[in-house]
């Protein structure tokens, strides 16, 4: 299988930017909510494809850079603990807390580990049942059927010393959070993974209660160049609806089997976001039958509070309103080999993707 | 985070598959993903499948961009 050749070709891609520029004539707002695509975007030099009447707008699409700092304090004090460890996916390593990343904290000797999936930290727990595990539940619904699938498999095995500190998130709050805030956008490149899972009923309500496009779109060249089109489309012809271009992944129920067993084992919980604060129901935890899952019922946390780092633009960038660039630690203070922001940590991040592919200045 | 790469199923065996990324053989858990079966085309995240790949649809989209590309000659 290999149609690589096929979406990245350019006389593809210049009949699309073609058909753009032809229907693009008033100045189009699109923003971005997938790190993959804020990625992809950057890489592909999209935004130089396309006339000037269109801004792409880098959204709230990266879980590593919508999480708080307050978690990753949460996680350095568990790691401290006798005989706990705490799992992490890799993504997450590098971001500070307060005072430390987790990666500064490891290498001070506190256990941290990276796994793979969150059937490692599982196994882990089998193997050590003298250690309590702590897997970082971190993602959006892209990321939160392993978990629960991993909740679900330590419960069946009679796995104890496995909890999860969560800190998912769901996708629709944000993308109404920044239409609430006011941030003028014309149409929604909506997450291509995250509907993998859940179909595109969710997009609904953005459609029918705020008049904004929304277009399901894969990360190649072409597979972004076909979305804008289509929103592009939608906007000349004043009639916003909800359509798939990543049809050979995405289907409009998504996958049935993952909302399954992510109904099974969270229920929704309010959930901070950078740049958003705490928004009602935007998260998961595991429900009253998997508590004894749930690393906040299982140890007691201190309070951590939510402090921003001073000069740092990651919440108005989350939000489309600042790009990296405006932004004086970019670049400067902030790079990737030494991150202050959140969004200069994540390969996906808007400023590591900035940086790595427009450029410091 | 949402990175997604595909895979190629290679054998299944209870709620696990082994594929193949790019030569590369993986073990990956089934547990979200049902009617997967050898020689699918399945995407990969964090472990899991979470959706195979629908041969015929990646096939339209390209199609779509090749007619417009044919409509502007």
């Amino acid at each position: 299988m290999n149609w690589l050749e096929g979406y990245r070709s350019r006389e593809l891609c210049e009949a699309l930017m073609s058909e753009i520029r032809q229907l693009a004539a008033q100045p189009l707002r699109f923003m971005e909510v997938c790190g993959g695509h804020t990625m992809a975007i950057r890489k592909f030099g999209i935004p130089s494809l396309l006339p000037e009447t269109i801004s792409l707008l880098s959204g709230p699409g990266c879980p590593v850079c919508v999480t708080g700092r307050a978690f990753i304090d949460q996680a350095i004090y568990l790691s401290g603990l006798e005989e706990t460890v705490v799992c992490t996916f890799g993504d997450l390593i590098r971001v500070r807390g307060t005072d430390a990343s987790l990666e500064k904290a490891r290498a001070e000797g506190k256990q941290i580990r990276i796994v793979f999936s969150s059937l490692d930290a599982v196994e882990l727990a089998k193997k050590n049942p003298e250690k309590k595990i702590v897997f970082l539940g971190v993602g959006f619904e892209t990321t939160a059927p392993g978990t629960a699938a991993a909740i679900l498999k330590a419960n069946r095995e009679g796995v104890k010393n496995f909890s999860v500190l969560s800190a998912h998130k769901l996708m629709p709050p944000a993308m109404e959070g920044i239409i609430s805030e006011g941030i003028p956008i014309d149409g929604y490149i909506c997450p291509g993974h995250v509907s993998t899972i859940t179909g595109t009923k969710m997009y609904h309500p953005i459609v029918e209660n705020f008049g904004i496009g929304c277009v399901v779109s894969g990360f190649e060249p072409l597979d972004l160049l076909q979305s804008i089109l289509m929103l592009v489309k939608q906007v000349v012809k004043r009639k916003p609806k909800v359509e798939i271009q990543y049809s050979r992944a995405v289907k409009p129920e998504g996958n049935p089997e993952a909302q399954k067993i992510m109904r099974e084992v969270f229920e929704p919980a309010d959930e901070w976001w950078r740049g958003l604060g705490v928004l009602s129901y935007s998260g998961l935890k595991p429900n009253r039958k998997y508590r004894e899952f749930d690393t906040r019922e299982v140890f007691e946390l201190p309070d951590f509070r939510e402090i921003e780092p001073n000069g740092c633009l990651c919440g108005e960038i989350l939000k489309g309103l600042k790009t990296p660039h405006q932004c004086v630690l970019f670049g400067k203070a902030c790079t990737p080999s030494n991150p202050v922001g959140a969004c200069m940590v994540s390969s996906e991040g808007a400023c590591q993707t900035w940086y790595t592919y427009e450029g410091k200045n | 985070m949402c990175l997604s790469i595909p895979a190629e199923v290679l054998a299944m065996q209870g709620d696990e598959a082994e594929v193949s990324v790019n030569g590369n053989r993986l073990k990956i858990s089934l547990m979200v993903l049902k009617n997967v079966k050898p020689g699918d085309f399945v995407l990969i995240h964090s472990g899991f499948a979470i959706e195979i790949i629908n041969r015929d649809e990646a096939e339209k989209t390209l199609e779509i961009a090749r007619l417009m590309k044919a409509d502007k000659i």
